[in-house]
């Protein structure tokens, strides 16, 4: 009855979901097209040329700073307010550092508050405690017994611990 | 490309004025395929397709490997971003302060662009205050914002400032003049007394030391330096440090 001639269905009744399933190939075809035209027809475009990009080799910059490298607008002079001082050095570092930097290149060794035998004999003194911290406990009171010895000069036998068997 | 850069050897150092065309010849470079570097042009050059063209009469300088721009004198500030101007605080609005910077209209700057504020803990921000500050949005056809902040979040001595001292104002050539690193002016300045001062980029100057007659002499000592030779400015701090002045 459904496709006979005498009686057809009409095309938005055709489209509907559940109708889909019973269809001819063909028709499923022509509607599918159908519906694209719709959809295309109501999309719309410019015409106009592509647009292009040139890459352009000048760049602006509005600003006086990078070109003049200026420095930091606070200052303060002769200790007025020490605040300032201490940010002025810290604005106006990267600066000066860039000036230094050849000057470190000619003295590598840097000025340093503690010699090296200073260091080597606090670090000499360092190494037992240092050995003390990652002991374990029970290897710590043998470092412990160790020492005595050396100051004492007696040797006590120590025991090796082992299991004892309980008596019955 | 050689040509542009011929044609701003043979200019650097000389005076330049308003309407000077710079041309790019373009056609070298796609031709040769030469690979050549970006131009950067300052403040008073200004980019037309694939020229350059001068916008404000004064000297042209270079700086290396390829900075050029115009180093001219005048009053008028116009923003700029990145620069840090001194501001009047003249209105508040809302979420926003009103700062008059001395350009061609008024800066806005957000409460919540100071150190350590939030939504809850606002600023004390009052109408008359000084904000030393820095432009995050300056554009010639927008309404520019400042910002008392770095992009780190750390003040680094911006924001409210200047509960006693002198603001007044000198030419923009003079404030670059003072900015630049080892000042001239600066160095005899800072041997005369203690004293602190704020520059903007907008002219403006604060000054404060102890008493205010001290503040007026350095006040003083650097309006008049705007025009001056170094002898003769050398001559009057002499004058000023025996205290015959």
């Amino acid at each position: 009855m459904a496709n006979d001639g005498s009686t057809k269905l009409s095309k938005n009744l055709l489209r509907m979901k559940f109708m889909q399933r019973g269809l001819d190939a063909d028709v499923k075809k022509q509607l599918e097209e159908e519906e694209k035209r719709i959809v295309s027809d109501e999309h719309w475009f410019l015409d106009l040329p592509e647009l292009k990009a040139k890459e352009s080799y000048i760049v602006e910059e509005r600003s006086y700073v990078p070109c003049e490298d200026l420095v930091y607008g606070r200052m303060s002079f002769k200790g007025f307010n020490p605040d300032v001082e201490k940010l002025m050095a810290l604005m106006n570092a990267p600066r000066e550092e860039k000036e230094e930097d050849e000057d470190e290149k000619n003295e590598t060794r840097m000025d340093t508050d503690i010699t090296d035998e200073e260091m080597a004999r606090r670090y000499g003194s360092l190494v037992e405690s240092m050995k003390k911290r990652f002991a374990k406990k029970r290897d710590r009171s043998s470092l412990k017994g160790n020492r005595e010895d050396v100051s004492q000069n007696t040797i006590p036998s120590q025991p090796k611990k082992a299991f004892l068997k309980p008596q019955d | 490309m050689d040509s542009i850069l011929s044609c701003f050897k043979d200019k650097v150092g000389e005076v330049v004025l308003p309407g000077d065309v710079f041309s790019l010849d373009l056609s070298d470079v796609e031709n040769n395929t030469v690979k050549s570097e970006k131009i950067i042009c300052g403040p008073g050059l200004r980019r037309n397709g694939d020229e350059i063209l001068v916008s404000k009469s004064g000297i042209l300088r270079h700086r290396s490997p390829n900075l050029y721009w115009i180093d001219s004198q005048q009053k008028r500030y116009v923003p700029a971003k990145g620069e840090s101007v001194i501001g009047v605080v003249t209105a508040k609005s809302g979420d926003s302060f009103k700062v008059d910077v001395g350009g061609s209209e008024l800066a806005s700057l957000s409460y919540l662009a100071f150190e350590g504020a939030t939504k809850r803990n606002r600023p004390n921000v009052q109408v008359g205050d000084l904000v030393y500050s820095q432009f995050a949005i300056a554009n010639k056809d927008m309404e520019p914002e400042l910002v008392c902040i770095d992009s780190c979040g750390r003040a680094n001595g911006m924001g409210v400032f200047g509960a006693d001292g002198l603001l007044f104002k000198v030419s923009l050539g003079l404030v670059r003049r003072l900015l630049s690193p080892q000042s001239e002016i600066i160095k005899d300045l800072e041997k005369l007394f203690p004293f602190e001062m704020v520059v903007g980029l907008n002219g403006r100057v604060w000054v404060k030391a102890n008493g205010i007659q001290k503040t007026l002499i350095v006040a003083n000592l650097l309006e008049s330096c705007e025009n001056m030779t170094p002898q003769q400015r050398q001559a009057l701090f002499k004058r000023v440090a025996e205290g015959s002045l």
